[in-house]
């Protein structure tokens, strides 16, 4: 009896071990990636100088001197932020809408229907996806708003909130559904209509879970390279004529520069360390992201508890 | 005890291996007959991506020998040409009379292979009334100076500009030999990743204009013919006019000796230039010699 608890109480120490482990291991590996890709791409600056990597309009790795490489980090940054503003204003309220509607508003019959078919859209891999874009979208686009061509910031944008919003809608139904019934029971006690209860109890509640789904859509969103090398048209330009000509232009957004030369790029040289670099800022990007996100998270759980 | 024993037996496992590796080739070597006959092939970046498709083919046809195929560039692949470090230079560029000049000095006699050619058609969507353009006009308008169609005597309709990307070979052929060395793209330049990509997207688009290798071209859109300058004719982008010399986008891929090829790099160069080869040569893109 006594050896049997013993054992237990090893079993649980080994466990609790092993889950350590693994929690710092994920840490490692992450710093890992970064300080290698750092060490990549920092020799950049050896030849080619930091505030022209931060000031350089253009991105022309294969420019002969003297006037070129050109290894602009602003156009590539430029794109991405677009592609992905524009992703996030098209998908959010879609998806957070469709959650609400899933979990609260929905018969049975039609969420058991609609639910596993929204969560199979997240499973289309994106090179399907972005053909989809360039034969369909592309053309669509360039139709509806009489543009020259298709490939557009614009076109990217649609095709990266059609990814996120499963994710978006999937994981907020959850987190909508996490609510207890209580929490609605009260708010009808109370007098509320089932509108209101939905709007000011059973959405803050769900909040933070909400936000992490958008956070985790934005995330697909910004790491999606596929899809924006083929709908977007990568030409790498910064905004001279306005908000609304940028975004039915072509961009250049960062996962498709690295996506598109990275494996071409001769091992080594100049442009390999750019590229890498351009990764560099990626990641600060997404870690930048996931850290407000946490914060985000963090205060909106408090303050709900209170 | 037991963590040690393992590491022990992995450590001669792994041994094992590593011998057993290095030994085979030496019997092989010994046994005499079996050797096998080497030819390196190095230079022009340009060309890595065929010659290696070659030395695939050519070395299931001929298992005896073993072809090591590397890049570099075309300069490199001279100057090991003149070391004696490479068999066969390839090079996307002729030879220059002062690289000639110091071969000769060094005694050695340099043969001249064509073994292929590059080549790009300009296309536009077929709704496009303009069917010749000059590498002037051409150049003004991938740098932006022009851009609009009405410039060059068609419809008022904006030029959409496709490219291939940077890494690509023809991206930089078409930089050098349109726009120039060190003559940057227009910055509203789109870079398509395929070629497919820049049909599909010129097919789309009114004002679209892209360059594609002289096989890519579909009904979908329409094949610029080319002016070298203003007093010369427009020729248009065909296997026959790249042959002759007359189309102005083309330029013959090399492949040099030192010496007049002999054993293993006579077998090479008459299957590359034989009809096997050129099949290959077709399926990369490039044109063949024939």
């Amino acid at each position: 009896m006594k050896r049997s608890i013993r054992r237990g109480e090893r079993a649980e120490s080994v466990i609790e071990a092993a889950i350590r482990v693994s929690g710092v291991a994920s840490i490692v590996l992450v710093l890992l990636i970064f300080v290698f890709v750092l060490r990549e791409g920092l020799p950049l600056f050896r030849e080619y100088s930091f505030v022209k990597f931060l000031t350089e309009r253009g991105w022309q790795p294969t420019l002969s001197p003297p006037t070129g490489p050109w290894f602009g980090l602003l156009p590539n940054l430029w794109g991405s932020f677009l592609v992905t503003a524009g992703a996030v204003v098209l998908a959010v309220p879609l998806a957070v809408g469709a959650a609400v509607c899933l979990a609260e508003v929905a018969p049975r019959g039609l969420r058991d229907l609609l639910k596993p078919s929204i969560e199979l859209l997240a499973t289309v891999p994106s090179v399907a996806i972005g053909f989809v874009g360039a034969a369909a979208i592309n053309p669509l686009v360039k139709d509806l708003f009489n543009l020259d061509t298709g490939k557009s910031a614009l076109a990217g944008s649609i095709m990266l909130a059609f990814m996120a919003i499963p994710t978006i809608v999937t994981i907020s139904d959850d987190a909508l559904s996490a609510v207890p019934k209580t929490f609605r029971d009260g708010s009808l006690a109370l007098g509320a209509t089932k509108w209101q209860g939905i709007s000011r109890v059973v959405f803050p509640a769900a909040g933070p879970g909400i936000i992490a789904a958008i956070m985790l859509g934005i995330g697909r969103a910004i790491g999606e390279t596929m899809v924006v090398i083929m709908v977007t048209g990568n030409a790498g330009v910064l905004p001279d004529k306005g908000l609304w000509h940028a975004f039915t232009h072509s961009v250049r957004t960062i996962t498709g520069t690295i996506g598109a030369e990275a494996l071409e790029v001769g091992y080594g040289d100049a442009h390999y360390r750019a590229l890498f670099m351009l990764g560099v800022v990626l990641f600060l990007i997404t870690f930048a992201l996931n850290f407000v996100a946490d914060l985000a998270l963090n205060r909106r759980g408090r303050r709900a508890l209170q | 005890m037991r963590a040690k024993s393992i590491r022990f037996l992995a450590v001669a496992a792994t041994a094992a291996v590593v011998l057993a590796g290095c030994s085979s080739p030496k019997q092989d070597g010994g046994a005499g007959a079996g050797e096998k006959q080497t030819l390196i092939v190095k230079g022009s970046d340009t060309m890595v991506q065929l010659a290696q498709a070659w030395a695939e083919e050519f070395m299931k046809k001929h298992p005896d020998i073993m072809v090591t195929v590397t890049g570099g560039g075309s300069n490199t692949g001279i100057a090991a040409l003149m070391n004696n470090g490479t068999d066969i230079c390839n090079s996307s560029r002729a030879i220059k009379e002062e690289e000639l000049a110091s071969a000769k000095q060094k005694g050695i006699d340099v043969q001249e292979f064509v073994v292929a050619q590059d080549a790009l058609s300009v296309v536009v969507h077929p709704d496009n009334p303009i069917s010749e353009l000059t590498l002037a006009q051409l150049k003004d308008i991938y740098t932006g100076k022009i851009t609009n169609w009405s410039a060059v005597g068609g419809p008022d309709q904006r030029i959409v500009l496709n490219s291939r990307e940077t890494s690509s070979g023809t991206y930089v052929f078409f930089q050098e030999h349109v726009l120039g060395k060190g003559v940057p793209f227009a910055d509203n330049t789109m870079l398509q990743p395929a070629t497919s990509q820049i049909v599909q997207t010129v097919a789309q688009d009114k004002g679209g204009i892209g360059y594609v290798g002289l096989g890519y071209v579909t009904d979908k859109v329409k094949s610029l013919r080319l002016k070298k300058d203003d007093a010369s004719p427009a020729v248009e982008g065909t296997v026959e006019n790249v042959l002759n010399g007359s189309y102005p986008l083309a330029r013959p891929l090399y492949e040099y000796t030192a010496g007049a090829p002999s054993g293993v790099a006579r077998q090479w160069l008459d299957w590359v230039r034989g009809p096997e080869g050129q099949e290959i040569v077709k399926r990369l893109d490039f044109v063949p010699i024939k």
